[in-house]
């Protein structure tokens, strides 16, 4: 209440203009901490993985020619610990560990991306229909993403990437199938609250059809919580990508996939840890920085739950 | 509210034959043919031909699907095609460490994430609450797998303090329950802190600190009531989420439970364990949120009224 006196009165003092509810919320993000470092954690990735190959330039093999950085393998200079020249040490190949958690970056971001595109279409699609049109559609929708939440995720994802074999493309999709559900519900229940304004009621009384009305009144007044659980849920898809690969059903070795390489390294871990330490650093903090860009988006985009 | 559970128990039918339908329809396509599989690759064509036959493998997919619920229900969940022994009998094996593993985790998690998160609440934006908060949501960030790994990088091979792996000793349990509660204390801990938060405005609490109410009072006894029901669910969606990590930290300390049993499984393209593993977990968790629902009511009694 004091809070909304407050933005009453700057509102008076200081403008004239209306502002749009996004550049509310701007200024509410920037003032907000966690957000801010949440962000700055993100670019950092966005920037490392953009320019990896600045980063960790390609190198002349005498036998292979020009490889990129993440597959140079000095074998000479095997499990060597971290200096100068090698900041995170070299594994089992005497790869440069820094190189490959560098060139990582371009993997996880790809996962968290595609997983999160894959299962915001989908389950934003089905979220809408089913909030909207109510009755048996919702019904069967709804009963659909009970079953797919009777079974814990990463048990799903298994299930998946079992069937569908390991790889890339693969992991990215059965990741993605078992995150459509969460969106699905989260819309459905903001399609709900805005279905019965009366805004929607006038759109439909000028003679808007059901698609214009969903896709034109309804989704743009439920982007907050979507724009939340999509920040979020790239930290997820990021983890269990990385643990389907830790497992063994997910990216393969020797692509520098920060799961797969947790898993190779870690066969020697009691003696050269550097191959399991630096690579898991990376996922906790891409994904601590995701999760502190949803919680502090939450807090900005949603003021109800500040 | 006997009725209540017996609505939720006949619900909880078309669920279960929902995850089997996924379930048996994933390992259809999973690539790998079964009778070879049981009898080797060096088995003779026809041998290989008349078990396709009497494992009904040359009946079209729906056919399978119902045979399998029907043998479901009786109890028979097929039997492994590695060790040749039935599905259930495996799974009951090893049933019992993964069910105390994620007990004991979602134990911490309640131990931990409760007092925090009601500290956290009632001393809002204080130095603690922030560093709370930062820990929080450090503790969601950090992968099981490799929090797991570390532990033992530190307790077991630096410190020599706790064994690697098994669960030899009631100490072999320490790493592997700390490795799966750590993600689950830390998401209770935050929905404890948000839940107190929304709890303590509101106008009864007001009430009882204006007519003069000790503050502990106010917090443990007023506020805190209301402000467990949605950590409840959370423990209760969280127990299984700590039925699917057990997974990954079976696999680390190679406990002898059904999820690092599954996942080797898996790379053995034994589908009936990894069918009947789904299963077993789905339903456990089904039958973990019913009694969360069930709690409610205890916990609340305007919710009783509306069981009908």
């Amino acid at each position: 209440m004091i809070n909304m006196n407050n933005a009453v009165e700057n509102r008076k003092e200081k403008t004239h203009k209306p502002r749009s509810q996004w550049f509310d919320a701007w200024r509410r993000f920037r003032k907000n901490p966690i957000a801010l470092a949440g962000l700055l954690i993100v670019l950092i990735l966005i920037l490392t993985a953009i320019f990896a190959d600045i980063i960790s330039p390609a190198v002349y093999d005498p036998h292979l020619g020009i490889v990129p950085a993440y597959e140079f393998q000095d074998l000479g200079n095997r499990n060597a610990s971290p200096s100068w020249e090698h900041p995170f040490g070299t594994d089992n190949f005497g790869r440069d560990i820094f190189d490959r958690v560098v060139h990582g970056s371009r993997i996880s971001l790809l996962v968290g991306f595609v997983v999160v595109g894959i299962s915001m279409v989908i389950g934003v699609s089905f979220g809408t229909i089913a909030g909207y049109y109510g009755g048996v559609t919702d019904s069967v929708i709804m009963r659909f993403t009970d079953i797919m939440l009777a079974i814990p995720n990463i048990l799903l994802a298994i299930s998946i990437a079992a069937a569908l074999g390991a790889g890339l493309i693969n992991v990215m999709i059965a990741v993605g199938i078992g995150s459509i559900p969460l969106f699905a519900r989260q819309v459905r229940s903001s399609v709900l609250s805005v279905r019965e304004q009366e805004f929607i009621e006038a759109a439909r009384s000028i003679g808007a059809s059901d698609v214009r009305i969903m896709t034109k009144h309804i989704l743009p007044n439920c982007m907050a919580p979507i724009i939340v659980r999509a920040t979020m849920g790239m930290a997820t898809a990021i983890l269990s990508a990385a643990a389907l690969s830790f497992i063994g059903l997910g990216i393969e070795p020797p692509m520098p996939e920060w799961g797969s390489m947790l898993s190779e390294g870690r066969r020697f871990i009691r003696d050269y840890p550097q191959s399991t330490v630096f690579p898991g650093m990376a996922i906790a903090l891409v994904v601590f920085g995701l999760n502190m860009l949803g919680d502090g988006l939450r807090d900005v985009l949603d003021p109800r739950l500040k | 509210m006997h009725k209540y559970i017996l609505k939720r128990l006949l619900m909880m039918i078309p669920i279960i034959l929902g995850v089997t339908f996924v379930i048996f329809f994933m390992t259809y396509i999973t690539p790998g043919d079964p009778a070879v599989l049981t009898l080797g690759e060096a088995a003779p064509a026809e041998a290989v031909e008349a078990l396709r036959e009497e494992m009904g493998l040359n009946d079209p997919f729906l056919v399978r699907y119902f045979n399998y619920v029907i043998n479901m229900v009786q109890g028979d969940l097929g039997n492994s095609f590695v060790t040749r022994r039935g599905v259930i009998d495996e799974i009951l094996d090893r049933f019992p460490t993964t069910l105390m593993l994620a007990f004991y985790g979602t134990i911490l998690s309640v131990i931990i994430g409760i007092p925090l998160g009601i500290i956290s609440a009632t001393k809002q934006y204080s130095i603690f609450d922030n560093a709370a908060t930062a820990i929080g949501l450090l503790g969601v960030s950090i992968p099981n797998f490799w929090l797991g790994l570390m532990l033992i990088l530190l307790f077991s091979l630096n410190l020599g303090w706790l064994p690697p792996s098994g669960l030899d000793t009631p100490a072999a349990w320490i790493l592997p329950v700390i490795t799966l509660g750590t993600g689950s204390a830390a998401l209770v801990m935050r929905i404890t802190r948000s839940s107190m938060l929304e709890v303590v405005r509101q106008d009864y609490i007001r009430t009882a600190r204006a007519k003069g109410q000790k503050e502990s009072i106010i917090i443990w006894k007023h506020a805190l009531r209301n402000a467990m029901i949605p950590v409840v669910t959370a423990v209760g969606l969280d127990f299984g989420f700590l039925l699917g990590g057990a997974v990954l930290t079976e696999s680390i300390y190679a406990l002898p439970g059904i999820g690092r049993f599954m996942v080797e499984s898996i790379t053995r393209r034994d589908f009936p364990i990894i069918q009947g593993g789904v299963l077993f977990l789905a339903i456990t968790f089904s039958f973990v949120n019913l009694f969360v629902d069930v709690l409610y009511a205890y916990i609340d009694p305007r919710i009783k009224s509306q069981y009908k």
